[in-house]
């Protein structure tokens, strides 16, 4: 139990930065990016492939990275440029996505990492010189919990990179191209009376928010050591997921508070799923399922949170006036009432 | 600086909805120019707009704004030269970002947006506080507020500001005092003579109001179906009234009149 929820922290950073592009796209472009799909595979393949020709896995992961924001910038020229409605232009991307990336992997539909050297096992090997899992495993034993983490350099490394996103997410929002980015999400008009062209912005928008997404495919892969053509199947709802709980737990603040909520949406997410999946009825095949109630769940409960809320407020309030004023037969309805 | 020759435009060309929104139209706005337009609906007065500001193109004719053709250029091209306020007040501003990102935004009009320095600065901050303390509605004390909770006039009042504070070579104001309340329309009035007259700034400005198009600028221009009907300027201008206003008006219109008196006095 505890472990696996261990593994899903570890596992919901990495997927943090997908959600990130995700929410770089939906909220920030208001942009409904279907690309996510299809090139949170290609930066997995694109890594494999790279890696497993004896590529260094750095290397590997930019050049994922740089495949994303190829993918995203194709979306985002189809709608901008072609006039193709957003959904469309993502739809068609994914699916067009889906040959690509069986090309890239060789026409074989999954390639394992098994004994290959990943960005995993470089930072791991750089971690075992450092004394600090002995440390926490006694540190586990004298405390007597009840599970020891084999290591904690993966959790570590899967907070610093997220940080790093996180970090440049923020303060590329706040620069002047990053703030024509998202007014164009926010007025289409206004940004362009203001000198930006609000096609280029929205190409490049989605360039980053896919190569974010193609970011953390190539981590996951290298994370499991394996990556499969159909590993993106719902991807953009695990991302829409995170933002919507993060989004439910934290509110809607500045930019900084916002991208910190989207990674915590992102764990949860895996948590949740990770309990779920230890629900004795339940199937590693009814992942989808868990994660389609999550989201309908993170929507539609705050909405009724709300609703609530404003209820109890009027009955209060009604009960309060009642009080003050007496009761309603006291109010002339009528002029011969009086 | 800003000259229309020969402009023509057209809508559904060849079709049974066609209709000439402009017909060989000339106007020619001299440095510090502050011209106001006015017209019954349909007169052109918005196509007038767009087509300076780039959101339509002419079918015939030619567009110079600072002796530049800017004829074909796109609208977010020749927008470093414009200033543009809309009569939506929600239309010129960002509702979820703040009132200093807002500005930023405008600020960045005439250069090139960089991918690096910052949009708000410290520096930046400090001349925004002064611009909007300039406005007198305490909006410098709210830099960090996101405009979205602003009230339409206060929004107007800020993009007002954020189209002019950059110096544009044009200002167009399009109707934008139309969707607001009588005090809020009269202190937008009262800024845009502040702004225009402190700026010397080239001005077009489209209204349905005779009595603020008399009472701002120093030329007048009335439009009917695509045409530049009448034109007042300077003294002459000041000498009229909106009874004369609609005396000119009837003269070359005649017939239409009971109808466009209502649409125009109001």
């Amino acid at each position: 139990m505890f472990t696996a929820l261990f593994g899903s922290v570890e596992l919901g950073l990495i997927y943090g930065i997908m959600a990130l592009g995700v929410y770089l796209s939906f909220r920030v472009l208001n942009f409904p990016d279907l690309t996510v799909d299809g090139s949170f595979v290609t930066g997995g393949a694109v890594a494999a492939i790279m890696i497993v020709s004896g590529y260094s896995p750095i290397l590997a992961t930019l050049a994922a990275v740089g495949a994303g924001f190829i993918a995203g910038s194709i979306t985002g020229t189809l709608h901008a440029k072609g006039k193709i409605n957003p959904l469309l232009s993502g739809i068609l991307m994914m699916i067009a996505l889906y040959s690509i990336n069986l090309r890239i992997m060789g026409n074989s539909p999954n390639i394992p990492l098994m004994r290959e050297d990943t960005i995993m096992t470089m930072f791991q090997s750089f971690w075992a010189t450092l004394p600090f899992d002995g440390l926490m495993t006694s540190l586990f034993t004298t405390l007597n919990l009840p599970f020891t983490p084999s290591t904690w350099g993966i959790l570590l490394f899967a907070i610093m990179i997220v940080i790093v996103v996180k970090l440049f997410t923020d303060f590329f929002l706040s620069t002047e191209v990053g703030l024509a980015i998202r007014a164009t999400g926010d007025n289409p008009r206004m940004i362009s009376s203001l000198s930006a062209n609000t096609d280029r912005l929205k190409i490049l928008g989605l360039g980053i928010s896919n190569a974010f997404v193609a970011l953390s495919g190539a981590i996951v892969t290298q994370y499991s050591s394996f990556v499969d053509v159909n590993m993106g199947i719902g991807m953009i709802i695990i991302g829409l997921a995170s933002v919507i709980i993060g989004e439910a737990i934290f509110g809607k603040g500045s930019i900084f508070k916002i991208t910190i909520a989207v990674i915590v949406g992102a764990v949860i997410y895996r948590m949740v799923v990770a309990l779920a999946l230890r629900v004795g009825f339940l199937e590693t095949g009814d992942m989808k399922l868990i994660t389609a109630i999550i989201v309908i769940g993170a929507l539609v409960v705050p909405r009724l949170l709300e609703n609530g809320k404003e209820r109890r407020r009027k009955y209060r309030k009604a009960r309060k006036i009642k009080e003050q004023y007496g009761g309603e037969k006291s109010v002339a309805a009528t002029k011969s009432d009086l | 600086m800003l000259q229309l020759s020969q402009i023509f435009k057209v809508f559904n060309e060849g079709t049974t909805d066609e209709k000439a929104a402009l017909e060989n139209v000339y106007l020619d706005l001299k440095d510090g120019d502050f011209v106001t337009v006015i017209g019954s609906n349909g007169a052109g007065k918005s196509t007038l707009m767009n087509l300076i500001a780039g959101n339509l193109t002419p079918d015939v004719g030619k567009i110079l704004i600072d002796t530049k053709d800017v004829t074909r250029l796109k609208e977010h091209e020749r927008s470093k030269l414009i200033g543009r306020v809309f009569q939506d007040p929600m239309a010129g501003t960002a509702p979820s970002m703040t009132i200093e990102e807002n500005m930023a935004m405008a600020y960045s009009r005439t250069r090139k947006r960089s991918f690096i320095a910052k949009g708000v600065t410290k520096s930046r901050k400090m001349f925004f506080k002064e611009q909007l303390e300039s406005l007198g509605l305490g909006l410098e004390d709210r830099l960090n507020a996101k405009v979205g909770f602003l009230s339409g006039g206060e929004r107007q009042a800020l993009s007002l500001l954020m189209a002019t504070f950059t110096d544009p070579s044009i200002l167009l104001l399009d109707e934008h005092t139309a969707a607001l309340d009588p005090s809020r329309a009269e202190l937008i009035t009262d800024k845009t003579k502040e702004i225009v007259s402190k700026n010397e700034l080239t001005t077009l400005m489209v209204t349905h109001n005779m009595q603020q198009a008399l009472d701002l600028g120093n030329r007048l221009i009335m439009m009917d179906k695509g045409q530049i009907i009448f034109e007042a300027e300077g003294e002459e201008k000041q000498r009229l009234t909106v009874e004369r206003l609609l005396e000119e008006f009837q003269k070359i219109q005649g017939n239409q009149l009971a109808n466009d008196r209502a649409i125009l006095s109001h």
